[in-house]
């Protein structure tokens, strides 16, 4: 018996590994749920009254490639941002003007993540674009530089975006709240009524900026075609087709190894904070993650609840209520989408982990944070299972 | 030990390693027996207590508001209560993504809760500790999405 029993049992694992139509109906929901048919239409942002204008969207693009955008005329958006690489550096860190501590965001669907960086200290991409700006290590200028910068170099696109410019003759050539010591003091120098005025036009450029931004999406995947086949009950052939080894992953992503616990929805992330044990990067500073951030976003002038949004305050919600004081918020970092992910490494807020071999290896090792408590629970995976993951990312990347 | 308790003892622990498996594959999901009702008395029975998405259907991810309406047990409407409002996912030992409020008095008993987000999809709490004339009291709904 035992000899006719095998063969028949091993052509049923054959049989179900080749048709997806095996998935469950809560698998299928799941899978449905993943896919950018899902997405829904971007929200307005009542928050930037140029958001969605044509005009500003290419006046931020300008702005997104300008190098003059700069201290030393040699940093853009664009330089850590790069336009065929997914908008970010393939760099464990990010270089401007020095290196910086954090790796470079992907910016396909930006515009729908409610907290910006992977601390979330800004709390809208208008507000965001404006802190690499002034960030010495990244572009290095100020507030007043840009304004000045703007005005010479583009003030007819400027003003027939947001209006007339402000008298800009008495303001220094370089002033910032955030500058150098010399810049610092430049700014403290000016009136109160002059210091909005300029940081009326430097959000203004984040306005741009962010119109641009807005445009950026993700576009669809093989993974994509095959969830649409799915969800449609059909059978997924050609350019939607996954292999057994994906399906498995698939499987595995959205069952026993829990990805999907985070990684959800049509961009695979659940736009919050948790702390997963990275470790951080010998020779930093101290980087509380979220702890930080909670407090950065509520500090920002360009913040909400700030003078410089346009519309009311109810567009706010993110901000009034956002978690202000937890244990969570300790090492927490957001959760980055995984579409195009297996095309991007390193990986983590500092590119700590170099392959997606790693990556899997953390998830199942699951090591104690430095500091705060890993959500992370430590998973039994084989090779074969680990192996299976990785196939299923790559379905998100091509 | 004979062949057949032999084999009795193995088939007893094949059986426990598979329901072992099938344990740990399926930790996340919520137990079968969870308590869903969206109307309860809280703890101590000082108030009955309603929640409701103020939009149905309740979707996983957006920020949004629930009415929660109190009543004492009796049937008449609570006012001037104040809530606190927690809560998480026990099976994943965090917490609330926001940090809901009660932030009006909508009449009838009715309070607007704002700044709710459910991030994961899975079991989680919603807590509502509640002070008003009647005393201080605290309930818990459950939720699965």
């Amino acid at each position: 018996m035992r000899t006719r029993l095998i063969p028949a049992l091993l052509a049923l694992a054959g049989f179900a590994a080749c048709q997806p139509e095996e998935f469950t109906e809560a698998e299928k929901a799941t899978i449905a749920s993943l896919s950018l048919t899902a997405l829904p239409p971007l929200p307005a942002d009542t928050t930037n009254r140029v958001a969605d204008d044509a005009a500003a969207a290419a006046f931020g693009a300008t702005l997104f490639f300008e190098q003059r955008l700069s201290r030393d005329g040699t940093v853009a958006c664009a330089t850590c941002h790069l336009v065929d690489r997914q908008f970010q550096d393939d760099r464990p860190r990010s270089v401007g003007l020095a290196m910086t501590d954090r790796r470079a965001m992907p910016l396909a669907g930006v515009a729908r993540s409610p907290f910006l960086f992977w601390d979330g200290r800004k709390d809208s991409l208008w507000a965001q674009a404006l802190g690499p700006l002034e960030d010495a290590r990244e572009h290095g200028g100020t507030r007043a530089a840009y304004a000045h910068f703007i005005a010479n170099a583009f003030g007819d696109r400027y003003e027939r975006i947001f209006g007339r410019l402000p008298d800009l003759s008495g303001v220094p050539a370089a002033a910032s709240p955030l500058g150098s010591d010399a810049e610092k003091a430049a700014w403290q120098a000016m009136p109160d009524d002059k210091k909005r005025e300029i940081d009326t036009v430097f959000a203004n450029l984040g306005k741009a900026i962010a119109a641009f931004e807005r445009t950026i999406v993700h576009q669809p995947t093989r993974f994509d075609r095959f969830a649409d086949a799915i969800a449609a009950g059909k059978a997924p052939e050609g350019d939607a087709a996954l292999s057994e080894q994906e399906v498995y992953g698939l499987r595995l992503f959205i069952g026993r190894a829990s990805c999907v616990t985070c990684h959800n929805g049509p961009r695979f992330t659940d736009d919050h904070f948790h702390n997963t044990g990275v470790s951080p990067v010998d020779g930093l500073p101290e980087d509380t993650g979220r702890a930080a951030g909670t407090e950065k976003v509520l500090a920002d002038p360009f913040n909400c609840l700030g003078a410089y949004r346009d519309g009311s305050a109810e567009a706010c919600g993110e901000l009034r209520f956002m978690v202000r004081q937890s244990e969570e918020l300790e090492r927490a970092f957001k959760t980055p989408s995984l579409r195009g992910a297996a095309a991007r490494p390193p990986y983590m807020h500092s590119g700590q982990i170099a392959t997606l071999a790693d990556v899997v290896d953390h998830y199942v090792r699951a090591p104690a944070s430095v500091s705060g408590h890993s959500e992370l629970k430590p998973l039994k995976m084989s090779d074969k299972e680990r192996a299976a993951l990785i196939a299923f990312l790559g379905t998100l990347a091509e | 030990m004979n062949r057949r308790s032999v084999a009795f003892i193995l088939l007893a622990i094949a059986i426990a390693l598979a329901v072992g498996v099938i344990g740990y594959g399926m930790m996340m999901t919520p137990p079968d027996d969870l308590d869903l009702s969206r109307s309860k008395a809280s703890a101590k029975g000082l108030f009955a207590v309603a929640v409701a998405p103020e939009k149905e259907p309740l979707e996983q991810g957006p920020l949004h508001n629930w009415i929660l309406t109190l009543k004492t047990p009796d049937g008449v409407p609570v006012e001037g209560a104040t809530i606190a409002v927690g809560g998480g996912m026990p099976q994943h030992g965090h917490g609330l993504p926001t940090q809901p409020q009660a932030t009006a008095y909508l009449g009838e008993g009715r309070y607007r809760i704002e700044g709710v987000r459910f991030n994961m999809s899975g079991w989680w709490e919603f807590k509502f500790d509640i002070k008003a004339a009647a005393g201080d009291d605290s309930v818990v709904f459950n939720l699965t999405l």
